[in-house]
């Protein structure tokens, strides 16, 4: 029996530039604990869109939306902020980095903001992280002076510092070359086995998709697999 | 892996991230502070003037100017009944000015009264009257002020603008004068000189100048003199308690209306405040008064936009910042607070050096010299001014971080991440 963590019931959502548009038809769907989904569908399918409502940070949309057993539909956005920097994790096409600051400190900020760790339990974890991304000599170089695949893998170790049940990727892998592919999709697979964590990507690369453990194909809006 | 949900440690992240901009931008953060320190300096060292102004213009005044002077006003006859009085016929007189000497009645008691009242500093009486003064064939008309010497000096310092002889010397010599320079200039008068006083009664003395004083106000210094209240009594040919004015100074002299309201009401006579007394220069200071605040506002105003568009500029900058913080879980209110504490930051730091610069600017100009009767320039270090500086300073900042600051925590990170 596994953990429903996230589950989706009949959302729909609406552009209304430049004309009506109706992008999401009523989907549905559930993850569970330790699952590595991927989504996948052409440009324009409504892909991005749902992932960005499963989020919480998308609230505009009808239907309704359970992260780890609540209710999240209707909550307002602070709270919605909060559940965000506990339960969830982001990883993005771009990197996202805050340049101003070292890698070591990029990888700590949620976890300063969540606060449920002294400054040197939560450095000494970032500095974990790190370490499992094979990053701990970069620790700490400023975010702006590493390679892009170096970014990315910070990005994730950020994405994983206050254990987030469920990590979120839009294109995670899309700006990287096949070697730094191949090291993201080992480490979301050893989260995924090792540590039960959901991981819930959005990507165009069907060999990624394949070797995933569920794939959701998306066409206009809906959920065709 | 179980663990609590409990918040148990606030790691000011915020401030943190503030500071981090702050210090990763010096050039941005020095420009915008510098718009701050120039808004400041001005701010005080304007207001500091204006304020330098205003007293170096009411010490002026009050070489001759009491703060309240009660004195006796003349009176105009009245109907005995009023108008349409039962239907009588009015009975039509021509109102004249009542036969009545300027005299105040019992001034001794009335003096003790004053003297009572709180925050009364000196009270004096005089005997003032015109005179003509005439010395061979000239005659020029001119003002004697019968004075207490002692009480006068007090309230007027009179010692400290006399430039020829000693002030007590009319003590000892009934028949003494001291004679402003300019009327010794007119009718080149020196010290040891007589002249021949007249007064309105048509009584004549001959008088002895023990001495020259100097306002370096023509008017006072062609027309005015000092003589014993008792010669003046004897040249108006009144008794030895005839007292015409009765000056009171008080330690609020910048607020001098309430009392002297209230002594008015307390003697029975008129009591004259010395801003009414000169209204015209008072006018003359609130005009001042009022372009120096407006141009110093107007100056700390612009140093505001200047600190916005700066501010903006960074908010626009680092969108993609605010959008990832979103993300992770800062709320709305997290962004406002990085970017109003660096406004803050940068505020302080322009505050700080604006103070300096305001008490170099200020130090620098109190040893210009001027002349005429105001010598060095008449600027002080004004603490109030440094505090409504500082305050307005604040303020200006706050609002231009605030502002763009509120825009950056509404940035829809959806938007600016789906890019």
């Amino acid at each position: 029996m596994k953990n429903i963590i996230l589950e989706a019931q009949t959302l729909n959502k609406y552009f209304y530039e430049p004309t009506q548009f109706q992008v999401l038809k009523d989907v549905s769907f559930k993850a569970y604990q330790g699952e590595f989904l991927t989504l996948i569908g052409k440009s324009g399918s409504g892909k991005s869109t749902l992932l960005y409502l499963l989020s919480t940070m998308d609230t505009d949309y009808t239907g309704n939306l359970w992260i780890d057993k609540e209710k999240v539909t209707g909550l307002k956005q602070d709270t919605l902020a909060q559940i965000r920097n506990e339960k969830i994790g982001f990883v993005f096409q771009f990197h996202y980095l805050l340049p101003e600051f070292s890698c070591l400190k990029n990888v700590m900020i949620p976890a300063l903001k969540l606060g449920q760790y002294s400054y040197e339990e939560i450095e000494q974890q970032a500095y974990q992280k790190l370490k499992i991304l094979d990053l701990q000599d970069q620790a700490l170089k400023p975010a702006s002076k590493l390679s892009g695949g170096q970014q990315q893998r910070v990005a994730i170790a950020r994405a994983l510092i206050n254990h987030p049940k469920i990590i979120m990727g839009d294109e995670p892998t899309g700006n990287l070359d096949s070697k730094n592919t191949r090291i993201v999709f080992d480490i979301f697979k050893q989260l995924s086995v090792e540590f039960g964590q959901t991981i819930i990507a959005v990507t165009h690369d069907n060999d990624f998709a394949k070797a995933s453990d569920r794939i959701i194909e998306m066409q206009d809006g809906m959920i065709i697999s | 892996m179980k663990k609590s949900t409990k918040v148990v440690y606030n790691h000011h992240i915020n401030s943190n991230i503030a500071v981090t901009y702050i210090i990763s931008n010096k050039k941005l953060t020095l420009v915008a502070a510098l718009g701050v320190t120039i808004g400041i300096a001005i701010f005080i060292f304007m207001n500091s003037m204006a304020k330098g102004f205003d007293k170096s213009s009411a010490a002026a005044i009050f070489k001759t100017v009491p703060h309240i002077r009660i004195y006796k006003d003349a009176q105009i006859s009245r109907n005995l009944l009023p108008e349409n009085y039962h239907n009588t016929i009015p009975l039509i007189i021509n109102p004249k000015i009542v036969a009545q000497s300027p005299n105040i009645i019992n001034p001794k008691k009335i003096i003790e009264t004053l003297q009572q009242q709180p925050d009364v500093t000196i009270v004096t009486s005089e005997v003032n009257t015109d005179i003509f003064i005439n010395s061979g064939k000239t005659q020029i008309r001119g003002v004697a002020m019968g004075v207490d010497i002692k009480q006068a000096d007090k309230m007027f310092n009179i010692s400290s603008f006399v430039v020829d002889g000693q002030l007590n010397d009319l003590e000892k010599y009934p028949n003494g004068i001291f004679i402003g320079v300019g009327l010794a200039d007119k009718m080149s008068l020196k010290k040891g000189d007589y002249i021949q006083v007249n007064s309105s009664k048509g009584i004549s003395k001959s008088m002895k100048i023990l001495g020259l004083f100097q306002t370096n106000n023509s008017n006072v210094d062609k027309k005015q003199t000092y003589i014993h209240i008792n010669t003046a009594r004897q040249l108006l040919a009144e008794s030895n308690d005839y007292v015409s004015d009765i000056y009171v100074n008080i330690n609020d002299y910048d607020h001098p209306e309430t009392y002297a309201k209230r002594f008015g009401k307390l003697t029975g006579y008129v009591a004259e405040d010395w801003k009414t007394a000169n209204a015209t220069l008072m006018a003359a200071s609130n005009m001042r008064r009022i372009i120096i605040s407006f141009i110093s506002l107007s100056i700390l105003i612009v140093a505001g936009f200047g600190i916005y568009n700066i501010l903006n500029m960074t908010i626009m900058q680092k969108i993609n910042d605010i959008a990832i913080l979103k993300a992770m879980g800062f709320k709305g209110k997290d962004v406002v607070r990085i970017f109003v504490q660096q406004a803050l930051l940068i505020g302080i730091l322009g505050i700080i050096i604006g103070l300096i610069a305001a008490t170099l600017l200020i130090s620098r100009l109190q040893h210009v010299y001027i002349g005429g009767d105001i010598g060095y320039f008449p600027v002080h270090y004004e603490p109030t001014m440094y505090i409504r500086g500082i305050i307005f300073g604040f303020i200006v900042t706050f609002l231009s971080g605030y502002i763009p600051a509120k825009k950056a925590a509404n940035v829809d990170p959806v938007a600016i991440l789906r890019k």
